[in-house]
């Protein structure tokens, strides 16, 4: 492949004079982009809030009314929504520490220290981003069983504790980002290579953790493959407990997009909430050439 | 340069003034890299293996430990399976309907979003909704959307006057509705990286199109697209790999079942493989089945690399005459 490199200080070199300015056709187009994004969500609302016979109607509806708590206390009686929010936010935050520690770490060692195999242990990393999850699944899932640990979330935690794509976007971002003459002022001052990583390297690329951090929890909380494998209905994380929800017998649709609004809607104020961190941080992540 | 780089560890010439320049040793990286490998070779290169090794068994859950030799049988099954290339070909083409028209709206986006546009960080935090959405709730929302009775896409064909469709019983459209899953979630993520891609390329060049006289439609063809070549690289591997494992959009799109629709019109790889393995209780076979698509992967990667090296060498000379004054 290309080189690839990681594209730094996006947000800070605003082109403010280079932009050509936006005319009503930018924004007619941005506005139907929007809808588009945003509407299916919207529409969850609504639907959750109505009955199959009123979905079907000539004219559906568009506005949702105050049926959907009650709905939403039928889904909570049909699928463990609760503990599945539950689960999922002690699995995706130890996956997210583990992610983040371990990738920082390796990255240091492949961004600024010499030794045998450096580069073919990093090219063998990211070769394996092309290894399709079905690969590894058989052997886990047996491992799990004979750990007993099937259907226990450490399950779902162990194998994901690390990706190979962390540690290369660490070794990307601590390259360009740490000076060589930084390490070795410490290296000059005395420091070991682990005081130097803890004193210089950890507080100089906070903000590529952080990154890393909010994309991690994000794939940690939406992955759906492994854990419906491992855990069972009784004790899912919130992506599990959609698929029981889903697959259960509901007697309204309406119920089903209420616990599905309900699974969701943490995540997304989450989101909204950092979302101009997570906006910068996967245009940090970018690559070019 | 510094010295780090230009002379190894144990030749470090020292320093004039009176500390000496104690630089950590080769073995020191290892210490390093061991707490993430150790990780990653036990719960993922080892299981890779493993899965290779069941893959040449007669592997069933209950005889796991003690399961038959069988050779490369699971493999010649499975390529004799009409199964198998079936799911070959609805992979193919779900990844096809779900990634080229994807990328290439990604593409306008991003260009959109590279104007001087106010609110433009609301714009992309809205665009990233999809994004945050689980593929689960994704799915479970569109089933509904797409629903043949009470669906608003039903409804909105009606409005205008087109037939309505069977959005999950006939084969086309159901392929279009699980593309669509993949399209929504993942549209706004890759308009972004482009549009990083965008605020990297040179801003000169786009001045000197302007001298040239070009149209924006000729900056975005001559100066935009040579400078994001990468970057497109870069999406079209990423979503092609993406793609080759497409799993749970077919699976809750069939409400959880495994087959992919009544007539498995929406069977893919990565689904025939759970089917195989968790249904069918064939662990060896679907073993095959998970190193096959590896294989489909890597090699749909190097033709991906192979084509856009061959466009670049192709499109070089014209776009350079386009491109500077």
């Amino acid at each position: 492949m290309t080189a690839i490199s990681v594209l730094r200080g996006v947000g800070k070199s605003s082109k403010a004079g280079r932009q050509m300015d936006a005319t009503w056709v930018t924004y007619l187009l941005l506005g139907i982009v929007l809808i588009v994004s945003v509407f299916p969500l919207y529409y969850t609302i609504v639907m959750a809030s109505h009955t199959n016979a009123e979905m079907a109607a000539s004219t559906p509806p568009l506005l949702p009314n105050g049926s959907i708590f009650g709905n939403l206390k039928k889904a909570l009686d049909l699928a463990p929504l609760n503990k599945g929010l539950f689960n999922s936010l002690i699995v995706s935050s130890c996956v997210t520490i583990g992610t983040v520690a371990f990738s920082t770490l390796a990255g240091f060692a492949f961004a600024k220290l010499s030794f045998r195999g450096a580069g073919m242990l990093l090219a063998f990393c990211v070769a394996t981003m092309m290894v399709p999850m079905q690969m590894g699944v058989i052997p886990l899932y047996m491992l799990m069983s004979k750990w007993g640990m099937a259907d226990h979330i450490s399950a779902v935690i162990l194998p994901t504790l690390v990706t190979a794509f962390g540690v290369f976007f660490m070794r990307q971002y601590i390259s360009s980002a740490v000076p060589d003459e930084l390490i070795d002022a410490g290296y000059m001052d005395g420091a070991g290579p682990f005081r130097v990583f803890i004193s210089i390297v950890v507080p100089a690329v906070r903000p590529a953790m952080a990154v890393l951090g909010m994309l991690t929890f994000l794939m940690s909380w939406n992955d759906f493959f492994w854990p419906i494998i491992v855990l069972s209905s009784q004790n899912p994380t919130v992506q599990v407990s959609f698929q029981s929800l889903a697959t259960g017998y509901a007697p309204q649709q309406s119920i089903v997009m209420a616990g599905t609004l309900y699974g969701t809607v943490p995540v997304l104020i989450v989101f909204a909430l950092l979302g101009r961190q997570i906006v910068g941080g996967i245009m940090q992540g970018a690559v070019k050439g | 340069m510094s010295v780090a780089t230009s002379a190894p560890a144990t030749t470090v010439t020292p320093p004039i003034r009176r500390r000496r320049l104690r630089k950590p040793g080769s073995r020191v990286g290892y210490a390093f890299i061991l707490p993430f490998f150790a990780v990653f070779g036990a719960f993922a290169v080892y299981p890779w293996l493993d899965t290779a090794w069941i893959s040449l068994h007669d592997t069933r859950l209950s005889t796991y430990n003690h399961s038959n030799w069988v050779g490369l049988a699971n493999y010649t099954d499975l390529f004799t399976n009409s199964f198998f290339w079936h799911a070959f070909a609805n992979t193919l083409t779900i990844g096809i309907i779900a990634t080229v028209p994807q990328l290439c709206m990604a593409l306008g986006i991003a260009h959109l979003l590279n104007y001087k546009v106010r609110g433009r960080t609301f714009f992309r935090v809205a665009m990233l909704m999809p994004y945050a959405t689980s593929l689960a709730a994704a799915t479970v929302i569109f089933l509904e959307l797409f629903d043949k009775n009470l669906g608003l896409v039903n409804w909105g064909l009606h409005l205008v006057h087109l037939p309505e469709l069977d959005w999950q019983g006939s084969k086309w459209p159901a392929q279009i509705a699980v593309s669509a899953i993949v399209t929504w979630r993942w549209t706004g993520y890759n308009a972004l990286i482009y549009l990083a891609g965008m605020q990297a390329i040179d801003y000169s060049l786009y001045e000197a199109a302007v001298v040239d006289g070009a149209s924006r439609w000729a900056q975005f063809r001559h100066v935009t697209l040579p400078g994001l070549r990468p970057t497109i690289l870069f999406t079209i591997v990423v979503s092609t790999i993406g793609a080759a494992q497409l799993f749970g959009e077919p699976l809750l799109y069939h409400n959880g079942k495994a087959d992919g629709g009544t007539q498995g019109q929406y069977q893919t790889l990565g689904l025939l493989m759970y089917q195989q393995g968790w249904v069918n209780d064939r662990l060896g076979l679907a073993s095959a089945t998970a190193w096959t698509m590896f294989v489909i992967i890597v090699v749909a990667v190097l033709v991906n690399v192979g084509l856009t090296r061959r466009r670049d060498r192709k499109a070089a000379a014209p776009v350079k005459v386009g491109a500077s004054a």
